[in-house]
């Protein structure tokens, strides 16, 4: 592979993959945020004790 | 008699001798550690890096010292935890510890702002093949448009350890130098009405469960699609899971302060060990400052470039400012945002956004270095 192929690649799939994951990942926070929300554990007081 | 006196005299005149005679690319990287030392002692640069790289950088430039040889305290302290990747990876560590995700969680898409913020990395690493750098080269130069140190050290001392020393400090320093490259990047690609808008304040929208298992998530899922780079997502996430779950508070102290500490001073010490005089001094070492410069620059823009297209979909409730927050130098990029916001209005408070963009920029630049890693494997070149 020549390096205009290897940088061009490199390009292409790193920044794509980049913003891929980070994408999915941005979705599965949202998702955590729907299934915890956080008014939820304002009515449940907490026990832990720190 | 005289001849054994000569003999010794010559043993503590060969430093000075070897100086006069072949010794002036020391001389000059003494200056550099001087410089570093200075920049971090009186200017406040990054002074936990710039100090211990400046001090091992003078050390290792006096002639004929032998720190850097095979049992040396410099070379013992690289081989300790630079050549296995040790020491970016117990900092990452501490770096998770000390992070606090929640305003990326309570508006995740800025996650994206992120991504963006690495887009200098791929660019740079293309000038740096046309420049002539190896591909193994190119990745580790690219990765100082991460605006992320430990990262930075980690790719540079697998995969191009001749250039850790130059890399280094050029990711340091640009991480310093943020508030003084960002700002006119970021004028010039906004314009006055998009400085000044203003964003709603999201608090308290997390729960303590999305903050407990958002790490584990966000190992689990990169980890699976870059795998190559979970050791510098694990250990982020590992600290950021033991903060979060406050039963380890000792772990965590331990983690921000005394291993951080530890490894902050051996760190700096083993990189100034890589900058002996006739090794650093080269133009590709010019080269490497001027590419990282071109990342950082280039990495601002995009940020910026994607917050105005958020602010275009979002029918102009995102200011685009907040886009250059999304590098890795954190939280300084985010400062400099909150700045810049209350330059042109003094009302404005972005710094909560901006943080999330910052954490986000954290993440995604432990990110980039993942996939670029992961898609070096895929071509078989690592």
């Amino acid at each position: 592979m020549d390096k205009w192929t290897f940088g061009l690649t490199m390009l292409l799939v790193g920044t794509g993959g980049t913003f891929a994951t980070l994408g999915i990942l941005s979705l599965c926070i949202a998702l955590l945020g729907r299934f915890f929300p956080s008014h939820l554990e304002a009515e449940r007081p907490s026990n832990r004790n720190h | 008699m005289w001849e054994s006196v000569a003999t010794g005299l010559a043993g503590l005149t060969s430093g000075v001798a070897y100086l006069f005679s072949e010794g002036l690319p020391n001389v000059v990287m003494m200056a550099v550690g001087s410089l570093l030392i200075y920049l971090g002692v009186r200017k406040g640069v990054e002074p936990l890096l710039l100090v211990p790289i400046g001090f091992g950088c003078f050390l290792v430039n006096i002639p004929l010292s032998d720190l850097m040889e095979s049992g040396g305290l410099l070379r013992t302290l690289y081989q300790m935890g630079i050549a296995n990747e040790l020491f970016p990876l117990l900092i990452f560590v501490g770096i998770g510890a000390m992070t606090d995700f929640t305003p990326l969680l309570a508006n995740p898409k800025i996650l994206l702002l992120g991504a963006a913020g690495q887009t200098g990395i791929f660019l740079t690493l293309f000038l740096a093949l046309a420049l002539g750098f190896s591909e193994l080269e190119a990745v580790s130069i690219g990765i100082i448009g991460a605006c992320d140190g430990p990262t930075a050290i980690y790719v540079t001392s697998q995969y191009a350890p001749q250039l850790l020393g130059a890399v280094s400090v050029a990711a340091y320093s640009y991480m310093s130098l943020v508030p003084i490259i960002q700002p006119p990047i970021m004028r010039l690609f906004t314009t006055s009405r998009e400085r000044t808008i203003r964003m709603q304040i999201a608090r308290g929208k997390v729960s303590a469960r999305t903050r407990l298992l958002f790490p584990l998530v966000a190992t689990c899922i990169t980890g699976l699609i870059a795998p190559k780079g979970l050791p510098l997502m694990g250990t982020i996430m590992l600290g950021n899971f033991m903060k979060e779950c406050g039963a380890v508070a000792r772990l965590v102290n331990a983690s921000q302060n005394e291993i951080a500490n530890v490894v902050t001073l051996f760190l700096g010490l083993a990189i100034g060990g890589t900058m002996e005089g006739h090794a650093f001094l080269k133009p590709q070492t010019l080269a490497i400052f001027g590419l990282g410069f071109v990342a950082i620059c280039v990495d601002t823009a995009a940020g910026i470039l994607l917050g105005k297209l958020f602010c275009f979909l979002s029918g102009g409730k995102i200011n685009p400012l907040i886009g250059a927050a999304g590098i890795s130098a954190y939280p300084m990029a985010a400062r400099v945002v909150q700045i810049q916001g209350q330059r042109y209005d003094k009302k404005n408070y972005l710094l909560m956004h901006a943080m999330g963009a910052n954490t986000g920029g954290q993440i995604g630049s432990v990110m980039a270095a993942s996939v670029m890693l992961s898609v070096l494997k895929g071509m078989g070149l690592i």
